[in-house]
């Protein structure tokens, strides 16, 4: 067998597609389908795109299949955001709805180093004055900086608010795992409650708090938001603990406390993680949800904002900083998650 | 030779939608310290009830059925190897064997020194910081075996323990089941659905009916020890095992029809 032919279908392979896919385009540009064919035109051109990535991958020697994996992941989406700044330029994407990624981008860094005076507030409360506040102001002066952060009014909603539903969830779930008569009291109210949008009783909390425009009221949401999800899923966790291990935990001889620490606790922490995940993403959606509508910092407030001004640049930075915070806060749990429980990797 | 498990009249019933089940009848069963009991019989005869009776997880309705204590009350009276291995996959094997020392209060360097020793005597001391998801059936079997024999019962309770292991897997394990209570002669009852092996390694092999569980029979296993597989070529284990079957298949296949 020779190398010449294998490598030469091996090349036709992820080329052909490529040029097909070059000659479709340009074909569409002169022909001038573009607007009302678009559709079409995307889905070919990504099933060609597909075809020229399979083509290069079975052409790579083994040792290159990861990277070229990694490379893919992250060119694709690279791939996407140019075709959109593309479209949005050249008018076939309304840029004033489809503002081009670059002009998000430069709105996310005037968001950044701006500070607006209108509304006393910006997007990450400029640390970068920190050491010069710290000289004028003292403490105070940091502190200020840290109010007037968009980013930190969310993020510190949304900790709080986690934190103060996760923690009583995680006890009140244990119990309610633990005990056959807690569980038949409490099991039809929670999953009840658990089905409603949180969000629906929010203007019930306003009433309740003293100020409802205050803080009160939305690091409640997120705590009973979170409180629900977490209370049933360390429920579940501690029901769903292999019952021979609860022997085995028996039969050697564990009381109750070295039952909960060294057989129910580790059992159970695969499914409250499961649990504290769903919850966070659920308290980043009802914080975001809830700054739309009565808060004057936050990114969700940021969102709607500049879209009631008919900013979008704007609108779409604040919403990358949602995905951003998102996506840190994930990643955050998952460390955590990492850290407590080592057996599983 | 003092009796170390106790049976008299044995009952077990539970209800269930079917009405009640009874599970274990009149079981009478006398098993002396350091013997080795098979208990063998068609699944439902409550072989593995009678064992769970025994190591505390569930409870008689009639009759008796105990470990006698021996001289050293801090002793634990009994540990179950379980056939789904049970261990715990949050523990590292060193941990796990240690797990009975553990709940006793022993501190570590004490616990992790008779672990040592065990581990050693099952071939798992390179895989000591392992967990249990990186090992094979096999080894996280053998961790089951040496976590209940570190914690030093005064009977070993064993519930299908190779049952579901590939049949070489099971050929090795037995081996060192037979090497082992050579070394220990702890008191060992033994459940299992396989004849050859209830011969292998038992003084004795109890025979049970099904529906309600009780006992048949007994055979006693008078093969030379100490054994090993070799010893399953033999024409005395060929006929023991071929008596034992005689008695066995006419319950299984009634077990059979009460089933379908």
């Amino acid at each position: 067998m020779s190398a010449g032919p294998t490598a030469g279908r091996g090349a036709g392979a992820w080329l052909t597609p490529l040029v097909v896919l070059a000659a479709l385009l340009a074909a569409a540009g002169l022909l001038g389908l573009w607007r009302s064919w678009w559709w079409a035109l995307l889905g070919a051109g990504f099933v060609l795109v597909v075809l020229a990535a399979e083509g290069a991958s079975r052409r790579l020697p083994f040792r290159f299949q990861t990277p070229f994996e990694r490379a893919l992941a992250w060119l694709f989406p690279l791939l996407v955001l140019a075709a959109w700044e593309w479209l949005s330029t050249s008018g076939v994407l309304n840029p004033r709805w489809f503002p081009p990624p670059s002009r998000i981008l430069g709105a996310l860094w005037d968001l950044t180093i701006n500070y607006d005076r209108f509304s006393g507030t910006s997007l990450v409360g400029r640390p970068w004055l920190i050491p010069a506040r710290l000289a004028e102001q003292g403490w105070p002066g940091v502190v200020a900086l840290f109010n007037e952060s968009h980013v930190w009014a969310t993020l510190s909603r949304v900790i709080i608010g986690f934190a103060l539903g996760a923690v009583p969830a995680l006890l009140v779930g244990m119990v309610m795992g633990l005990n056959r008569t807690v569980r038949t009291m409490l099991d039809s109210t929670m999953s009840a409650i658990y089905v409603l949008p949180k969000i629906a009783i929010f203007p019930i909390l306003m009433l309740v708090f003293p100020d409802p425009f205050g803080e009160g009221p939305k690091v409640t949401v997120v705590a009973i938001s979170a409180f629900f999800l977490v209370a049933l899923s360390t429920m579940a966790g501690v029901q769903g603990i292999d019952k021979v291990l609860l022997q085995a935990g028996r039969n050697f001889g564990a009381n109750r406390w070295q039952m909960l620490r060294h057989v129910i606790l580790p059992g159970a922490l695969p499914i409250v993680f499961n649990g504290l995940r769903l919850a966070l993403g659920t308290a980043l959606i009802v914080i975001v949800a809830v700054e739309f509508v009565r808060a004057k910092t936050g990114v969700g407030y940021l969102v709607y904002y500049h879209w009631q001004v008919l900013g979008t640049p704007k609108m779409y930075a604040a919403l990358l900083v949602v995905m951003v915070l998102g996506v840190g806060l994930t990643a955050l749990l998952q460390l955590v998650e990492r850290l407590a429980m080592p057996w599983r990797r | 030779m003092t009796p170390k498990i106790v049976a008299v009249k044995a009952t077990k019933r539970y209800p269930s939608k079917a009405g009640m089940v009874t599970a274990l009848e009149g079981f009478d069963l006398e098993v002396a310290e350091g013997e080795f009991v098979c208990l063998v019989g068609p699944s439902g005869c409550g072989k593995s009830t009678f064992l769970r009776i025994l190591a505390g997880l569930d409870d008689l309705t009639a009759g008796e059925a105990r470990i006698v204590p021996g001289a050293d009350p801090r002793r634990p009276l009994n540990n179950v190897v379980f056939q789904e291995y049970a261990v715990f996959p949050w523990k590292t094997v060193r941990d796990n064997v240690a797990f009975g020392l553990q709940m006793r209060g022993l501190g570590k360097a004490e616990r992790y020194a008779v672990v040592e020793r065990w581990l050693s005597k099952v071939g798992l001391k390179r895989f000591a910081d392992y967990y249990p998801s990186q090992i094979s059936g096999g080894m996280k079997q053998r961790v089951s075996i040496a976590r209940a024999l570190a914690n030093d019962p005064e009977v070993l309770l064993m519930d299908e323990p190779l049952g579901a292991l590939d049949a070489q897997t099971r050929a090795v394990l037995q081996e060192e089941l037979l090497r082992i209570w050579e070394e220990t002669h702890k008191t060992v009852l033994y459940v299992t659905h396989s004849i050859e092996e209830a011969v292998l390694l038992g003084d004795r092999v109890v025979l049970m009916t099904a529906h309600p569980g009780t006992k048949k029979s007994e055979f006693v296993v008078d093969l030379p020890r100490p054994r090993d597989l070799a010893t399953t070529a033999t024409p005395e284990f060929a006929a023991l095992t071929g008596a034992i079957w005689e008695d066995l298949r006419d319950e299984v296949r009634r077990a059979m029809e009460a089933q379908a």
